[in-house]
Formats: C-alpha cells, sequence, structure tokens
C-alpha cells in the first residue's frame, strides 16, 4: 500500500527486530555456548562470541550422550510414524468420504472424539497396554468366558501377548493411532469433485484404483504438509519415548538423551551443575534435523500445521 | 456431506476403515476405560485384582492440598504462557503483515522455534536462566541469588513459562499470520480509501475479523499447557523447588510411575481429561457455528 508513514514504518520495523531477538538471540547464545571451553562458560557474564571449542564439545556430546544411535533411533521413529500416519490417514478419509456403509458416522465420531484424549492424560494405562498390546482382547475373551471355553477345548491356556516396550513397533504404533492427519485428508477428499469419480466410475475404475490412481497423484502436496509436520511432531516427542524405553542405550531417541547431559536430581550424577558447553553443543545436534526440516519444508509445514490442527 | 456419487461395497469401506479403529481402540479407548476403571477402584494389598471403591479416590485426590496446589499452578501456568504466547504473537503478526521491507525474513525466523524439541528448549532456557553461567549471572555477582530459579519457586515458574511461550509464540505466529493473509484486501484498501492509516485499519478491520483466529488459539494454548508442559519441566526444574513447578501432568506422572499409585493417578488423570474435553467441546462448538454463518 503507497502511504508515508515513516514514523509508523520505524515502529513497525523496532517491533519486528524485538520479535527477531526472542526468537534469535536464545537460539546464537546456545550456539555460542557451545563453542567455548567449561572454564569460560562459567565465567560471567555470558559470552557473545563464538570461541574455538565448538568441535571438541560436538564429540564429547556426542560420546557422552551415544547420540549415534539416538538420532539414528529417532531417524526410524519419526520417518516411521509420517510414512504410516499418511498411510493410515489417506485410507481411513477415503472409506469416511466415499463410501456409504452402515456404521459409518459411529466410526466417524469414534475416531474424531480421539482428538479430546491426549497422550498425557493415559499415560499409565497407555503403558500398560504397551506392555502387552494384546491385553485388551484377553480381557475382553476372559470376561466372555471364551478363554474358559478354548481351555476346554484344547486344553491349553490362551494366552495371548506382544509385549512393546523397548520395540522401535512401540515407540511408533501409539503416535500413528492419532487422528489429526485423518482429519487433514479428509478436508482435502472433501473438495475433490464429485465429477471425478463419476468419470472414474464410466471408465471402469474400482474403488481401490480411483484412489491409487486418481487420489494419490492429486493429494501431492496434502501428503508433503502432512510428513512434515508429522515428522516434527514425531521427532520432538519425550515422555512416550522415556516411558516405553526402559533400555536406554538400544532403544532411546535424540531428545530424551538430553537427559544424560544434564544431571538429574535423582539420578546417580546427584544434580549439580552440568557441563553447560557440552549440554549446549548436544542441543544443538539434536534440534538441527528438525531446524533443518521446517527450513527447508517450511511452505508445507506451515500449511500442514494450519490445516491439521481443527 | 452430501455426495451423490459414493461407493456401496461396504466390506471395502469396512477394510479401509478396519486399521484406524483397531489402533484407537487399543491405544485411545482401552487405555481410557482402565483409567477410569482404576478411577474407581482400589487395588487389594495382597494382590487379588480390585475392590470397587466407589468416588473414594476422588475424594482422597480432591481432600489432598498438594494437589490443589498442583491446579493452581497449572492454571498460572496456562494464563501465563498463553498471555505471553499469544499476545506477542499478534503484535508481531500484525506488524508483519504490513510487509514492509525484509518481512520475509522476520517471518521465517519466527517461525523457527517450533521446529525446537519443547524439552531441548526447557535445557536451553535453564541454561540462558542459570544463575551461575546465563545472562543473569552477573547480576547474582554483584547480588548473590538476585536470580536463582533452583531455589527460589517463583523463578521457576517464570523459567518454565518463557521457554514454554518461546515455542508457542512461534506456533500463534504462524496461525496469526494466516488468518491476516486470508483477510481480502480489498477491504483493506477501501478503509485507506476512506482515510484510515495502519493502525486505525489494524484495530477497526483487522483485529476483529481475527476474533474466530484468537478463540481457536485461546482454546489450543490453555489445552496444551495442561498436557504439553511435561518436557520442559522434567528437564528444566523436576517440578521443583519444593514443588514450585510441580504441574498436574507432572504430578500424574510422578504419582503414577514414581508413587506407583494408579487409583489416584488414574482419578487424577480423569480430571484432566474432563477439563480438556470441556475445552475441546467449546471450541468444537464455536468452529461448527463459525462454518454455518459463513
Amino acid at each position: 500500500m503507497i502511504e508515508r508513514t515513516p514514523v509508523l514504518n520505524f515502529v513497525t520495523h523496532a517491533v519486528l527486530l524485538v520479535g527477531l531477538a526472542i526468537a534469535f538471540v536464545p537460539m546464537w547464545l546456545v550456539f555460542v555456548a557451545a563453542t567455548l571451553s567449561l572454564q569460560e562458560i562459567n565465567t560471567p557474564p555470558i559470552s557473545l562470541l563464538p570461541g574455538s571449542h565448538l568441535w571438541e564439545n560436538l564429540a564429547e556430546a556426542w560420546a557422552r550422550a551415544d547420540l549415534g544411535v539416538k538420532l539414528t533411533n529417532s531417524l526410524i521413529m519419526s520417518v516411521a510414524v509420517a510414512a504410516g500416519k499418511i498411510a493410515l490417514a489417506s485410507i481411513t478419509a477415503f472409506a469416511l468420504v466415499f463410501f456409504r456403509f452402515p456404521g459409518r458416522m459411529a466410526a466417524f465420531w469414534l475416531i474424531f472424539i480421539t482428538l479430546m484424549l491426549p497422550l498425557e492424560v493415559r499415560i499409565v494405562p497407555t503403558y500398560a497396554v504397551a506392555a502387552n498390546v494384546f491385553s485388551p482382547y484377553q480381557t475382553i475373551l476372559d470376561v466372555t468366558g471364551f478363554s474358559w471355553l478354548w481351555q476346554q477345548l484344547t486344553g491349553t491356556e490362551l494366552a495371548l501377548e506382544w509385549n512393546l516396550l523397548n520395540s522401535y513397533t512401540g515407540l511408533i504404533l501409539p503416535l500413528v493411532a492419532t487422528a489429526t492427519g485423518t482429519f487433514l485428508y479428509r478436508q482435502f477428499f472433501l473438495t475433490v469433485p464429485e465429477e471425478l469419480m463419476e468419470a472414474a466410475k464410466m471408465d471402469g475404475a474400482g474403488p481401490l484404483r480411483f484412489f491409487r490412481e486418481i487420489l494419490m497423484p492429486l493429494s501431492i502436496t496434502n501428503m508433503a504438509a502432512l510428513f512434515t509436520i508429522m515428522f516434527i511432531y514425531a521427532w520432538n516427542q519425550y515422555l512416550w519415548p522415556l516411558l516405553i524405553t526402559t533400555d536406554r542405550t538400544h532403544r532411546g531417541t535424540a531428545v530424551m538423551a538430553l537427559r544424560q547431559l544434564i544431571p538429574m536430581s535423582g539420578d546417580s550424577t546427584g544434580g549439580g551443575v552440568p557441563d553447560w558447553n557440552v549440554a549446549m553443543a548436544g542441543c544443538l545436534i539434536v534440534v538441527a534435523p528438525a531446524l533443518l526440516v521446517v527450513a527447508l519444508m517450511q511452505r508445507f509445514f506451515v500449511r500442514g500445521l494450519i490445516a491439521s490442527d481443527k | 456431506m452430501d455426495r451423490r456419487a459414493v461407493y456401496k461395497t461396504a466390506w471395502i469401506g469396512g477394510l479401509l476403515l478396519a486399521p484406524q479403529l483397531l489402533l484407537v481402540f487399543t491405544f485411545f479407548y482401552w487405555p481410557t476405560g482402565a483409567a477410569l476403571f482404576w478411577a474407581f477402584t482400589l487395588e487389594r494389598p495382597w494382590g487379588g485384582g480390585n475392590e470397587f471403591a466407589g468416588l473414594d479416590n476422588f475424594r482422597m485426590v480432591f481432600s489432598d492440598t498438594a494437589y490443589w496446589g498442583a491446579v493452581w499452578r497449572s492454571m498460572v501456568f496456562a494464563l501465563g504462557s498463553t498471555a505471553l504466547a499469544m499476545g506477542l504473537a499478534l503484535l508481531f503478526a500484525l506488524f508483519c503483515d504490513r510487509q514492509l521491507r525484509g518481512y520475509k525474513a522476520y517471518q521465517t525466523m519466527l517461525i523457527w522455534p517450533y521446529a525446537v524439541a519443547a524439552p531441548a528448549a526447557g535445557v536451553a532456557f535453564r541454561f540462558l536462566f542459570a544463575p551461575e553461567a546465563g545472562v543473569f549471572a552477573a547480576l547474582n555477582k554483584i547480588h548473590p541469588d538476585f536470580w536463582n530459579p533452583s531455589v527460589n519457586g517463583f523463578h521457576a515458574m517464570i523459567l518454565i513459562v518463557v521457554a514454554y511461550s518461546w515455542k508457542y509464540l512461534a506456533y500463534n505466529f504462524i496461525f496469526f499470520l494466516a488468518a491476516l493473509q486470508s483477510i481480502p484486501r480489498a477491504l483493506i484498501e477501501a478503509s485507506a480509501m476512506d482515510g484510515s492509516g495502519p493502525l486505525r485499519r489494524m484495530w477497526d478491520i483487522q483485529l476483529p475479523l481475527l476474533a474466530p483466529t484468537m478463540f481457536f488459539l485461546l482454546v489450543i494454548n490453555i489445552t496444551d499447557s495442561f498436557v504439553d508442559s511435561f518436557g520442559i519441566i522434567d528437564l528444566t526444574t523436576h517440578g521443583g523447588p519444593s514443588k514450585a513447578t510441580t504441574l498436574m501432568v507432572y504430578k500424574i506422572y510422578f504419582d503414577g510411575f514414581k508413587g506407583l499409585d494408579y487409583s489416584g493417578a488414574a482419578a487424577q488423570s480423569i480430571v484432566l481429561m474432563l477439563l480438556v474435553m470441556a475445552l475441546t467441546f467449546v471450541q468444537f462448538r464455536f468452529i461448527e457455528r463459525r462454518v454455518h454463518y459463513r
């Protein structure tokens, strides 16, 4: 808009510079901290210019928290969650939008309500389920008397067990189960013109063919958006990996590994002051992949975030 | 919702829905049911199943002053972080939307913090606010304990609010900016023709049109502050000093996994669940109405 408002323009830039500082200065100071020696960092005032120990600190953090394994775990988990989410969300939304059958609305509401039950409010029982995924079904069979019947007929005890603790499946499945992506896909499918489907039907394509050859190619941007958002979501998980991996050395994730760089009050390290330079170097490593994904996929990221959180 | 062209082969539709329904049942409804079961029963001390306890667990929870302390602190945390993250995000979005030179750079930088994992942000701010090495270290040299979150509960609360808001500032900014960009330019231009300056347009046109977004973000921010605070607390203050930052989720985790009080933790979970449901319900009612009137 063409208008002359020099004072306001100055104020605008000033305010936005403050915003920039709020976003950037903490990141910068963390970076600087990661380049200092232990002695330098514990000498106030806080340093504003980088020192020369960056590589040492990165190497030290890498070794101390065993980040090679942890980053690999995080990567496997995040990619699997994002890919699984896309697969699951697209077929579920496809069934909800393009099919008519009894019980469809009930299924819709069943999935919808899960948005109100975040993992954090049901952690203890979800952990119990993860310890044996079949426990719900075992209980149902026990209560309905089927187990008893089975025992009478075959003479063996019916015991279903599938332990997810310390497994990739356990890290991934509960995060894939959420309903967010389903609704993103549903919104998109609702905008697909009916004529497309009629034309596909006319040409003799069945539902699966229509899904594979028409809907999937149309939803590429949607997929990219969902992939980005779910990748970040999974990468940044903390509470769930913490619960489900008791074998922290082999199955821990990168974000969890931060615990090893910060003395926890309850641990053997007994609290106290962390080696901040190493801790901050660890922070940089852990955060870098997620930052990179957002920087590269910013357009999709913003799109996915805005469309999915409804 | 009313499509003419649909498939009626029920079994394919059912088959496609099955995986999601199975997962949702296993990881959502069953645990929620289990939480309800635990909340209304009490484990017998020598094993042998649970006995029905009615509302006893809830009575225990509600008569515990430590619980009300956690509720109160959760409220403080929710209000503090929501006000800080939303207020600043709105200010920056409004000014960024003026699209002066270089606005793209501001925009990009303000979005990035959202990629940072909350626990990592927590660790970073724990360092920045560390009494011995952070930004306030120099002041602490002059006046010992001028700033010390490991001793002063109020300082610890400020620390987690700031760390949490830093990340959610970016989140809110993205939504505000998108909402501002969806306001038709013609409206702003017409208003400019009538002689209103930029501030006047912000106040009379953009802010009222942002109301739905603000409401949406308000609910999301409050809900998330109840459930999403765990990582930050666990890596910065561990709920201390002397429980000054033990919020509701942290207490559930602590009572459940460290104290092994499943019934108490389950009762607390149910309360938190109802709270989240109530908030979400309000939000959906509202969104439905907005869609309806559009």
